[in-house]
């Protein structure tokens, strides 16, 4: 059936795809932001275990999405791959230095032996609460403001001179790290930030049975909310007001377009139905617990979450859809990346799109396993029953 | 001037290397212990004995130990592929990328979900779903060996896939090609079940100091029966997949299989050098077959092993670099040229495609497509060709280490399958010490067989096609040692934190409480 797609359409569908697994890591980046507010929202040992083996069961689908995200990325749009990852080096770097902490600190927190001590475990899991939302909120910023690299497919074919025959250039001055120089990058950074820490607390209120831990949640809901809510328009008002990369479709020439962000969202009134509706249940989900805790507590995170979802996807539609240059070089303007130059062949992503009909197995799966396990809200004494605790 | 940073090719060989070797410290254990932690549960689930359900939950507890340190390694690995061999990604990103893309979404999530159950879901799901989800964890785990040991395997062997001069990549044609490759089927097959021989030399290594410390020994004696049972037809399965692959590379890579027998001047009957010590002076100009210090040859084996027949002719490492034309084998110097040309080609073929030069980019293209299987030799067009040589020490003693190991394995699960068999293991105290310190020897091996695969296969990332030189990204060197240092450290501490743990986990034992079966234990 996918023989059918002409090659643009299935560009455009593993577009729509990359960009659902990067809006679900954003969503389930809800953990990383919840490993920040350990010592906030526990006071007490216990509470402090509640609160990791909580996150604990859920680590893995973050980090596993994350890889995926990776693989499904390199898998459809290798010369993004090739370039961001070989240029943006070290601001990668860290993103993964950060996952590798985290992967051993749940499993090794608690146990005996662990040679670098229990605080340390909680530090890495801080580290990466931190750095992940933060830096992957920079780097997708870029998608937006540009970066500063050179691809040219002649390169391959140096033979002798003083440069090796590689295809992508990064000239930007710090290997990627400059991005989160920039206070428009920064905006995002911050705002996933803040929104994980969110998402976590609303996570928190949907799954524990704990009067005071709830008090502080509220407090911290309120507290983290209006950050996120202050980056989150500052990024968006900044993005819709600037130039963006626009495609020519004919010549395929890079250009700079004012109000091209804004352009794409009035041209593609689906993805501005999206935005809009996404930016709705994020808050909607973070008010309605503070209004009528009683009855909606646990609600929040399913509105805040599929507002988080929607709201990311329709971003990555607006930085790659419309004749738009999603991975865009302020140094060389034709070396922008668009779906289209920097897409595998038709046959692989037709291949690939055969594999993507797995994906709602994989989800309803996922759902059924999270429903067996997740039965009851968690407390101290479902944990002491626990065999397996963190 | 030289135009190749040789620092910059060499840390980044050095940072991908050091990943890689950290993740198998981890990944072997995960795959063999996965599958014998479901064999236990399965006889708890079909006995109801529960001293079955306590030694599923320790061997359960080692496997998460373990796991969670597998998966930081490995996500490295992956963007690794990005960060540091950026040219390789676009070169064969095509087709490289999406058994990565598909491990992910058909194996990883499977292994994750699963996983949780298989921890938290004693108490809260039935015994059955229980079950099915560990033997999910298992199928995730090596589901997962295979899409990245598909991708290894066509590194090795690319197949599947065509050039396309517009793009500058090379291009998948034929899916099936590249997962049903004999390479890569053999490759998977050989890889997983030396990962069910550590895991199996694993559990009853353990197993042998609890009975060494007069302990535990009911427990000890049934893990041993699962693991010696699984290792020995495992081990079956490796010498059998090892057979195969050895057969692969005498035919698509001829020169790691030279470098690792040792063989510089290629002859018919060849024999094969079953144990043998090299002379460290040895170069690659005065090099002869002889130059061993000591050696014990099998006649005729070596043929028959590459080529099914003791007659058949195996080219050495001369015959491959200087040419053999009796054998139509053309030198490398030949080759460089060759690839050279395709090289150049592109080039004219891009310039006169943006010239809108039809005919002289037809003319461009036709010439290219003749020399592109020598495409990577032309890299080294004009430079030493005697880089294109792997190391042969490295390889030939590894792969002799590996193999002489594998057949202690062997041996070593069938006397102690028979001895526990006759209830008589736990008094044979030098076997059980053998047992036990043969749990350093098996990663070791492990670690082996991947030095030969693909230190034997240098300098190529792509067989033939591309070499590391052209495969790098751009980046400072001093980039590259830095977080070559960052890793080492971190990968470092956290290994010691490993074992440490899963010491202090082992010298604590299965759980006592849980379990009404120590009484029997003590009865038997």
């Amino acid at each position: 059936m996918f023989e059918a797609f002409s090659y643009i359409t299935l560009q455009h569908y593993w577009w729509i795809i990359v960009s659902l697994l990067g809006a679900i890591l954003v969503f389930l980046m809800f953990v990383q932001g919840g490993q920040t507010l350990i010592y906030t929202i526990g006071k007490t040992n216990d509470e402090r275990t509640i609160l990791v083996n909580l996150l604990g069961r859920k680590w893995e689908f973050t980090f596993t999405t994350l890889v995926t995200f990776g693989g499904a990325f390199f898998a459809s749009f290798p010369l993004f791959y090739s370039t961001s990852f070989g240029g943006a080096y070290w601001v990668w770097i860290v993103i993964l230095f950060a996952f590798i902490i985290q992967a051993v600190s749940y499993e090794y927190r608690s146990k005996a032996g662990n040679f670098l001590g229990k605080r340390t475990y909680e530090t890495f899991l801080l580290l990466n609460g931190i750095l992940a939302p933060l830096l992957i909120g920079t780097a997708v910023a870029t998608f937006f403001t540009g970066s500063q690299f050179s691809v040219n497919f002649m390169n391959i074919t140096r033979l002798t001179g003083d440069k090796m025959p590689i295809i992508s250039e990064w000239t930007g001055p710090a290997h990627g790290l400059e991005a989160a120089l920039s206070l428009h990058n920064l905006a995002l950074g911050l705002a996933v930030l803040f929104l994980s820490r969110v998402l976590a607390l609303l996570y928190f209120m949907n799954r524990i049975k704990h009067a005071e831990m709830m008090e502080r949640v509220k407090k911290q809901l309120i507290i983290n909310a209006i950050p996120f809510v202050f980056f989150f328009i500052t990024f968006v008002i900044w993005t819709l007001l600037s130039s963006g990369f626009a495609v020519n479709p004919e010549t395929k020439e890079v250009f700079m377009q004012p109000y091209k962000y804004l352009h794409n969202l009035i041209q593609m009134p689906i993805v501005a139905v999206m935005f809009v509706l996404g930016v709705a249940l994020v808050l909607i989900g973070i008010i309605r617990p503070l209004t009528c805790f009683e009855k909606c507590s646990t609600k929040g995170i399913w509105g805040a979450g599929i507002g988080t979802i929607l709201t990311v996807l329709a971003l990555f539609l607006l930085a790659g859809f419309n004749n738009t240059a999603y991975y865009p070089s302020t140094f060389d303007l034709q070396s922008s990346l668009t779906i289209q130059n920097s897409s595998s062949s038709q046959y692989t992503l037709t291949a690939m799109s055969y594999v993507s009909l797995l994906v709602p197995f994989v989800i309803a799966y996922i759902w059924i396993a999270w429903r067996a396990i997740d039965t009851k809200k968690i407390d101290i004494e479902e944990l002491e029953s626990e065999t397996h605790v963190y | 001037m030289e135009h190749i940073d040789f620092s910059l090719v060499d840390w980044s060989r050095a940072q991908f290397a050091l990943t890689a070797m950290y993740h198998w410290l981890f990944v072997p254990l995960t795959l063999g212990l996965s599958f014998i932690v479901a064999f236990m549960e399965t006889l708890y689930v079909r006995t109801g004995n529960p001293e079955w359900k306590r030694i599923t939950k320790f061997w359960m507890t080692i496997f998460g130990i373990n796991f969670a340190i597998g998966v930081a390694t490995g996500i490295i690995l992956e963007f690794e592929f990005g960060t540091n061999w950026s040219n390789y990604s676009w070169f064969v990103g095509d087709i490289f990328g999406a058994p990565l893309a598909i491990e992910g979404i058909m194996a990883f999530f499977l292994e994750s979900t699963f996983i949780a159950v298989m921890f938290f879901g004693w108490n809260k799901v039935n015994k059955k779903f229980h079950l099915l989800s560990t033997w999910l964890v298992a199928i995730g785990s090596n589901l997962s060996a295979l899409w990245i040991l598909v991708a290894n395997a066509w590194m090795q062997n690319p197949v599947g896939m065509r050039f396309n001069p517009d793009t500058a990549r090379n291009e998948m044609v034929n899916f099936w090609e590249v997962l049903f490759s004999p390479v890569a089927i053999n490759k998977f097959l050989h890889t997983i079940s030396s990962g069910y021989v550590l895991a199996s030399i694993f559990v009853i290594g353990i197993s042998a100091w609890y009975l060494l410390k007069n302990r535990e020994h009911l427990f000890a004696k049934r893990s041993i029966i699962v693991a010696a049972t699984f290792g020995l037809v495992t081990t079956a399965f490796v010498v059998l997949t090892g057979d195969g692959s050895a057969r692969n590379m005498a035919k698509y890579q001829p020169m790691k299989f030279a470098s690792m027998e040792n063989l510089y001047v290629g002859v018919q009957n060849a024999p094969l050098v079953a144990i043998g010590i090299l002379k460290e002076d040895a170069k690659e100009a005065s090099h002869k077959k002889q130059d061993f210090r000591f050696e014990i040859e099998i006649p005729n084996m070596l043929s028959y092993m590459a080529f099914l027949d003791p007659n058949a002719y195996v080219p050495g490492i001369k015959d491959l670099v200087h040419g053999n034309p009796e054998r139509q084998i053309l030198s490398y110097k030949e080759k460089s040229e060759l690839g050279k040309i395709a090289i150049t080609s592109l080039a004219e073929y891009k310039n006169a495609k943006k010239a809108g030069n039809d005919r002289l980019a037809n003319a461009a293209k036709i010439r290219f497509e003749e020399n592109y299987k020598y495409f990577g030799y032309g890299y080294y067009a004009g430079r030493d060709i005697h880089e294109l040589i792997p190391s042969v020490p490295t390889t030939f003693y590894s792969f002799r280490i590996m193999v002489g190991l594998g057949v202690h394995f062997g041996l070593l699960f069938l006397v102690v399958l028979l001895l526990t068999l006759k209830d008589k293991i736990a008094k044979k105290r030098f076997i059980l010490y053998t047992m036990l310190w043969t749990i350093p020897l098996a990663y070791i091996a492990s670690e082996l067989g991947w030095v030969v695969a693909e230190v034997g296969r240098q300098p190529w990332v792509i067989q033939d096609i591309l070499p590391t030189i052209a495969a790098v990204s751009q980046l400072k060197p001093a980039s590259v040692q830095i977080t070559f240092w960052m890793f080492f450290l971190i990968f470092t501490a956290l290994l010691i934190a490993e074992i440490k743990i899963m010491t202090k986990q082992i010298k604590k034992g299965p759980d006592e409480d849980k379990s009404a079966a120590d009484t029997a234990s003590a009865n038997n």
